[in-house]
């Protein structure tokens, strides 16, 4: 039976707290007294066969008919799926999307169903690579579909595959993929690794153009999304909600299938990373030390390299498939079962150690953006009530917050750090002045469409993504950063943790009480 | 009188050019005669300030390229930004480059006469040593003295109400207009300087002050300080060295191929550091068609011109001074010096030094941008006159 998730108070035994910092980790003594560690629970038990669940889930939807009903020939059929940001790390071979599929394709084919079409649901993320293609779907899929021309990667900015389905009664505009729109039927295969994913933000972000994605990827809708792992109370949602269901009211029927993981990130030779300190083994420590003194010797390079090759063993906990809805409710149920901490109160100061991996750098670098982004917009918003710190308080980050973008990915990104944070880190004012111009950029737009380059406006969703945090935080600090870099982010550079907890004491007094979020493996904390 | 020398000393030159830090070396503070006025009409000059030029700093440090040996003689005092007073109290700048005129060569080369004094071909002919300028001619001194000869051609009041810090800033922001106006007039421009030393910074100033036709204006600034002033006196973008193309990509709206290389870029590049990889940034961001102007002293540089062949880019230099077509024919120390009071330049002014801490007055210079400074100059006025 996997432990639940669990608030450790520190106390003098406690020993060091392992703490992620990019392609490393470092162990930190938190003050006792006044800290707590926050752990996740342990992974839950897989489904023991996930391919017969999968098949029942088509056959027994949830408020919907049973697939095969669905499916007739001469029909046109377009499945959709998540793309490369999920789930994270990469999962070990069979990907979730790869046993979806091939049960979607058998039930087709047995229909007699020809004319079927994959699309890979890019919204504004870059387009993936034949391998990392086939990673997520399988050699069989990709070899019967992609030579043909029928394994698609969403374009955004193609006006000639995009169609305008309507206004919501919010004003905004719902744009998604032609192809989609106009099929008999849409399947949406998902990953669920957070509860910010899938429901109707599947195919309303996923299939969307910038000028649909920009109604709630905004700095208004972030800072009113509190926080958007928490749908009910997520803004980002609301609007997603609001545009799927006119997707449904104009005729498009979508057949949403979404999966979840456990939260076994970790193969086992790293095995520590899951485990709480006090539990190591003699061999975790002597592997800990080996790892940490391998890493430390290894140029960022390797290093980087080594940590992108990490595939985890998540297994699929469950399948919902049918109304979407009705599906992301049960989804999200499991996602919840599966990351809630209950957490009492806030404190003064949250601690996140950064990984080497957020959705947005696969196979990639983690570049200041993306700290950003990875820290403020996602380790802070993993929570459920209130953040874990209190308004006003100080964020610490832990990564090594390099000057270095990969230029293939996030072209745009560079010109963000450049010249958009050298004039102002305001969400707003960035918002306002240099949206449109990024947004609108032909390099950019060349790079996305026939590369492999994140939309030009990318890096300032990211930006927004951490506007909620910004706003709440009085000062955020990153531990053993690149200076020059963690400045033009806007924040103060420190050598240490006990460096850090010193200048955070300007601001939150001598003795802060502080939370550290021992994240990943991933976990949302249920702040009271 | 007491005056920095510099004599030609092969083995000095060689030493200061392994020398870190700017070592001057070749330089020496000497107690010498005040030079013999070399004609009628010739003044004595008592600087008041000397400024410390980027060629001054080639020189002193052995780096200097060896095109100049025919054209300057030794021994020869530096200093050739000059601020000082006439023995009858006229506060005047000196201008110093030393053409046919002024070495009594007649009739004059083609070049000085149609008035263009810098192209001047006679730098080694008449009554003076050769000397392309005052602070290389061993006649004349230089102003990193307590005195110099002047010809009266040379000499430009200051008015009264200038300080001389304003003053001494006359002769560069006179490269500056010059090189300022060396392109044609082409509306909706889009320039960049490369630079932010004191040539840098007066480019900006002039390209902001005489030309209308500057749309968008693009600085390389490698320090704080240097990025401050840049974007004062009118930059409109302002970027660290390595951020340049990306900017230029930005602001013309160009692509970036693979390899780094732009598919267009700005209509004029303007090189204010003069340096192979300067150089070879400003060809890098030069449109098709585009001029790239020279305005830093280069020396001995290698470069790959294929960008300049392919693109069919011009690249020219801009020497000194001398009347401007592209302003009616108005001479640049004229421009300059609406330039430097519009502008406020006598701001550049940073740090200024007794002759005798010369060695740590060069190692400023030398480092100006790092410390925060921009021009460093000797200042004359305090110092024991014999």
């Amino acid at each position: 039976m996997p432990r639940p998730g669990f608030v450790l108070e520190v106390d003098r035994s406690t020993p060091p707290i392992l703490t992620w910092h990019g392609e490393g980790f470092r162990l930190e003594k938190l003050p006792a007294g006044r800290s707590r560690v926050i752990y996740a629970p342990e992974p839950l038990e897989p489904l023991g066969d996930p391919d017969e669940e999968i098949r029942q889930a088509l056959l027994n939807p949830l408020d919907c008919d049973p697939l095969p009903t669905l499916l007739f020939p001469g029909m046109r059929l377009t499945i959709a799926f998540d793309d490369i940001s999920l789930p994270l790390p990469p999962m070990r071979r069979p990907d979730n999307r790869q046993r979806a599929l091939e049960a979607v394709l058998d039930l087709a084919a047995a229909a007699g169903v020809d004319d079927v079409v994959l699309i890979c649901a890019l919204a504004l993320h870059r387009r993936m690579t034949e391998a990392e293609l086939r990673h997520a779907v399988g050699d069989r899929v990709y070899d019967a579909f992609a030579p043909s021309g029928r394994l698609l990667q969403h374009d955004a900015e193609d006006p000639n595959a995009l169609v305008h389905l309507g206004v919501t009664d919010q004003g905004e505009d719902v744009e998604i993929n032609k192809r989609a729109a106009e099929s008999d039927l849409l399947v949406y295969v998902n990953i669920n690794l957070v509860a910010m994913d899938g429901g109707h933000k599947s195919v309303a972000t996923g299939l969307a153009s910038y000028r649909s994605l920009r109604h709630h990827h905004n700095v208004r809708t972030m800072r009113h999304s509190r926080s958007f792992m928490d749908q009910d109370h997520s803004e980002l949602h609301s609007s997603n909600w609001r545009m799927g269901r006119l997707i449904a009211a104009s005729g498009v029927r979508v057949f949403q299938i979404e999966t979840t993981l456990n939260n076994d990130a970790f193969p086992s030779q790293m095995g520590f990373l899951q485990k709480r300190e006090w539990e190591w083994t003699a061999r975790d420590r002597a592997t800990y030390l080996a790892t940490t003194r391998s890493l430390a010797l290894a140029p960022p390079r390797t290093a980087r390299s080594i940590f992108q090759a990490i595939k985890a063993p998540h297994s699929m906990t469950s399948v919902h498939a049918g109304e979407v809805e009705a599906v992301h409710r049960a989804t999200t149920a499991m996602v919840y079962r599966q990351q809630l901490v209950p957490v009492e109160g806030q404190t003064d100061i949250a601690v996140f150690g950064l990984p080497h991996l957020c959705p947005y750098n696969v196979n990639s670098i983690m570049n200041p953006i993306l700290v950003m982004c990875m820290g403020l917009g996602y380790l802070f918003n993993l929570y459920r009530g209130k953040p874990i710190v209190r308004e006003g308080g100080v964020a610490i980050l832990s990564h090594p917050t390099p000057w270095a973008f990969n230029p293939v990915h996030h072209p745009s990104y560079i010109d963000f750090f450049e010249e958009v944070l050298a004039d102002t880190t305001d969400p707003v004012e960035i918002e306002k002045n240099y949206e449109e111009r990024f947004a609108t950029d032909e390099w950019y737009r060349h790079l996305y469409r026939t590369g492999h380059a994140y939309h030009g406006v990318h890096p300032f969703y990211m930006w927004y993504w951490g506007a909620h945090a910004l706003e709440h935080l009085a000062r955020v600090i990153i531990v053993a950063g690149s200076p020059r870099a963690v400045r033009r982010l806007g924040f103060s550079p420190a050598s240490t943790l006990q460096d850090a907890l010193e200048m955070a004491s300007d601001v939150v007094g001598r003795d802060p009480t502080i939370s550290h979020l021992h994240c990943p493996p991933i976990m949302i904390a249920d702040v009271e | 009188m007491r005056a920095l020398r510099i004599e030609r000393s092969l083995a000095r030159f060689a030493a200061a050019r392994v020398m870190p830090n700017h070592r001057p070396v070749p330089v020496r503070l000497a107690d010498i005669d005040p030079p013999e006025l070399p004609g009628p009409g010739w003044q004595l000059i008592r600087p008041l300030l000397s400024g410390i030029c980027g060629s001054d700093l080639a020189t002193v440090s052995g780096r200097s390229s060896r095109w100049f040996e025919p054209i300057v003689s030794f021994p020869f005092v530096p200093g050739h930004e000059v601020v000082g007073e006439t023995e009858d109290g006229r506060r005047v700048v000196i201008e110093p480059v030393l053409h046919c005129r002024i070495r009594g060569v007649e009739p004059p080369c083609v070049a000085c006469a149609s008035g263009h004094t810098n192209h001047c071909e006679r730098l080694t002919a008449g009554h003076l040593k050769p000397g392309l300028q005052t602070g290389y001619c061993r006649d004349t001194g230089g102003g990193w003295s307590l005195a110099l000869a002047a010809h009266p051609l040379q000499l430009h009041d200051v008015p009264p109400e200038w300080t001389d810090e304003a003053a001494v800033m006359i002769e560069p922001t006179a490269c500056a207009a010059h090189a300022a106006l060396v392109p044609s007039p082409s509306e909706g421009m889009r320039a960049v300087v490369i630079g932010a030393g004191t040539m840098g910074l007066a480019t900006i100033a002039s390209l902001r002050r005489l030309r209308s036709d500057v749309e968008s204006l693009i600085a390389v600034a490698k320090h704080p300080d240097q990025r401050v002033l840049a974007r004062e006196l009118g930059a409109t973008v302002v970027v660290e060295p390595g951020e340049l193309r990306r900017a230029v990509r930005r602001t013309t709206g160009s692509w970036i191929l693979d390899n780094g290389q732009l598919t267009g870029g700005a209509d004029v590049v303007y090189d204010c550091v003069g340096s192979a990889e300067s150089l070879a940034e400003g060809l890098a961001v030069a449109a098709p068609g585009a001029t790239v102007v020279v305005v830093g002293m280069p020396g001995h540089v290698g470069i790959d011109l294929t960008a300049l062949w392919q693109r069919e880019i011009r690249l020219v230099g801009a020497y000194a001074y001398g009347p401007e077509p592209a302003a009616g024919g108005r001479h640049s120390f004229e421009l300059a010096a609406q330039v430097v009071e519009a502008a406020r330049l006598d701001r550049l002014v940073s740090a200024a030094y007794p002759l005798d801490r010369f060695a740590d007055a060069i190692d400023h210079a030398a480092h100006a941008g790092r410390r925060g400074a921009a021009k460093v100059v000797f200042d004359l006025r305090h110092e024991k006159r014999r």
